[in-house]
């Protein structure tokens, strides 16, 4: 699970998930990379990465093509990972919003314009809604774990 | 032998969002400690410019995952409050279920899956043994039902649906209030257990520091005016006059301070001055643990918050049983223009909102965030830190740090906002 710029709901709203699955999911999942949960994170050689909030930063772009080399497959999780919204509200800012904020945006490296993942790497599934929807995120895992033949 | 120490800590875990520390120590003295934001920047202050006010809830909403609710809520509180609109009993009454959910939820999170590997010295819940595997049954049942409350009266658990401007889309059906009072009975004894365990931690850094949070009659979320541990009271309407950013010398965060003095927000500030207001049941269960305040200590902190999870769930059992929800009419605003003030304690502290609305759409906004008023005495406290383990290996340094970051429950994703007011 690796969160780019946005909110951070998603993993929220799979942490809130984990209330009703955890008994089941820990059977199945190997948590490698958290940083919600865990303190001992490791991105290397992962089956699946989970991808929330949008691409906002040149930091942000060297990262997720970091992780698209260490996995096999890739979800865009929630409507900022999908789309680039609402993360990315300043791509549609008028001049003089713009014009505020243009300091901050060169200061910190920012993307002249917010991305969604897919706009920088492939991406395998997309679960969307803001937060994103559970049962989609459910439907998507589960067409993984059979994927990858865990059972 | 004096040591020279560079050490970075990029992305702290288990807290909310990101954030990474500097340390520069020369010759044994901590000369740099610079805790800084990595998020992303997103402008919500800039986007909401512009908009429909009754829309502004649910866009703020999206500042932060973990808590929303207290965005939207002190949104909602605002834009009332400009636009001169008085809820309806129920509406107030609703809120305050909506504000307890997210209190038993957020608080439940922190405390099991942050804090707690810390106090049974694990890197993660996930790595619990056996014997501690009760604490990860707890830790779902307790999240599981404070989940349950959000989206009862919320819609759901992370940007809900449900609560708007002058009102509720719909109320809770009988049915599921009768389902609910049961499930929250049925964590009491969990919630003892976890109080009991964090008043057992023998985690410890005293703290020379003000206390504030707002207060109103119950201890409950949606403030009133503002109190502090020295006896002073703000009323809502002047805060802006009592708090000033100010840049941290040593630091590149900018913080608050109330009248030229560092203080604290959160569950620690509210339990140390309101703890006279804790719902009578919660009293009565945890009366041996509330003799720790008020407390000086901020590693208390996750106590404080351990009983504010009983006193949610005391104070909805008591509102639920007595509740005759029935559909009412939302309220209209009355007027166009206006200037308004939001006030919400959220799990990490004290939350504002001021708005300025014309002609229905917002032409300015500002916030002050918990985290950010938290700002400068935790870069004090993350400095003592070091400074007392200046003779341990790096990774103890880190490691205690870490476990002091976690105490403050520091929500980042919410205090990228303070940064854009500093680099303008």
């Amino acid at each position: 699970m690796f969160s780019f710029a946005g909110c951070e709901g998603c993993v929220i709203e799979f942490v809130e998930m984990l209330n009703d699955n955890y008994e089941k999911w820990k059977n199945l999942i190997d948590f490698r990379y958290a940083k919600i949960l865990k303190g001992n994170n490791d991105l290397k050689n992962l089956d699946v990465a989970f991808i929330e909030g949008a691409i906002a930063s040149e930091k942000d772009v060297e990262r997720i093509k970091e992780i698209r080399g260490n996995c096999k497959k890739l979800v865009a999780i929630g409507t900022c990972a999908t789309t680039g919204q609402p993360a990315g509200q300043r791509n549609f800012f008028n001049e003089e919003q713009k014009n505020e904020v243009a300091p901050l945006v060169e200061k910190f490296h920012q993307l002249p314009k917010v991305l969604s993942v897919k706009e920088v790497v492939k991406v395998d599934f997309e679960v969307p809604g803001c937060p994103m929807i559970d049962e989609k995120f459910i439907e998507v895992l589960n067409s993984l774990l059979k994927e990858f033949n865990v059972t | 032998m004096h040591r020279d120490i560079d050490f970075s800590i990029e992305g702290i875990s288990k807290i909310e969002g990101h954030a990474s520390l500097d340390v520069k120590i020369r010759q044994d003295k901590v000369e740099e400690v610079k805790l800084s934001v990595s998020e992303d920047k997103r402008f919500y202050t800039q986007a909401v410019v512009g908009k429909n006010a009754l829309n502004v809830p649910m866009i703020t909403s999206r500042i932060c995952g973990t808590c929303s609710f207290a965005h939207l809520l002190c949104a909602v509180d605002a834009v009332e409050n400009a636009l001169n609109i008085q809820p309806a009993e129920q509406t107030v009454v609703l809120r305050k279920l909506a504000a307890y959910g997210m209190i038993i939820r957020d608080h439940a999170m922190h405390l099991y899956m942050f804090s707690m590997p810390d106090v049974l010295n694990k890197d993660s819940i996930l790595e619990f043994d056996a014997e501690q595997q009760k604490w990860v049954k707890d830790a779902f049942k307790v999240k599981g039902v404070g989940n349950k409350l959000s989206v009862l009266t919320g819609g759901r658990a992370v940007h809900p649906t449900n609560l708007l401007t002058g009102g509720v889309n719909s109320t809770p059906p009988p049915e599921e209030v009768k389902k609910m009072i049961e499930e929250l009975k049925g964590i009491r004894e969990e919630v003892a257990r976890l109080t009991e365990l964090f008043y057992n931690c023998t985690f410890s850094l005293k703290q020379d520091t003000r206390y504030v949070c707002s207060q109103n009659d119950d201890f409950s979320y949606i403030g009133n005016s503002i109190i502090d541990s020295e006896g002073d009271s703000i009323d809502r309407k002047d805060f802006l006059d009592h708090f000033f950013r100010v840049v941290i010398p040593y630091s590149e965060a900018v913080g608050y301070e109330l009248e030229g003095r560092d203080y604290v927000v959160g569950a620690l500030a509210r339990v140390n001055l309101k703890k006279n207001k804790l719902h009578r049941e919660t009293k009565k269960t945890l009366s041996n643990f509330l003799n720790a305040f008020p407390s000086n200590d901020i590693f208390k902190n996750n106590l404080a918050q351990a009983i504010e999870i009983m006193h949610a769930v005391d104070s909805s059992i008591e509102i639920l049983e007595s509740s005759d929800f029935k559909k009412q009419e939302n309220v209209k605003p009355e007027v166009k223009d206006g200037e308004g003030i939001g006030v919400v304690e959220a799990p990490r502290g004290t939350l504002y909102y001021h708005l300025k609305i014309k002609n229905e759409v917002v032409s300015d906004a500002n916030l002050v965030i918990p985290t950010s008023q938290n700002q400068i005495r935790m870069q004090i406290d993350v400095k003592k830190t070091i400074e007392d383990n200046i003779d341990k290996d790096k990774e103890t340094m880190v490691k205690e740090v870490e476990k002091l970051v976690r105490a403050y429950d520091p929500c980042m994703s919410c205090a990228t906002h303070f940064l854009h007011v500093n680099w303008l």
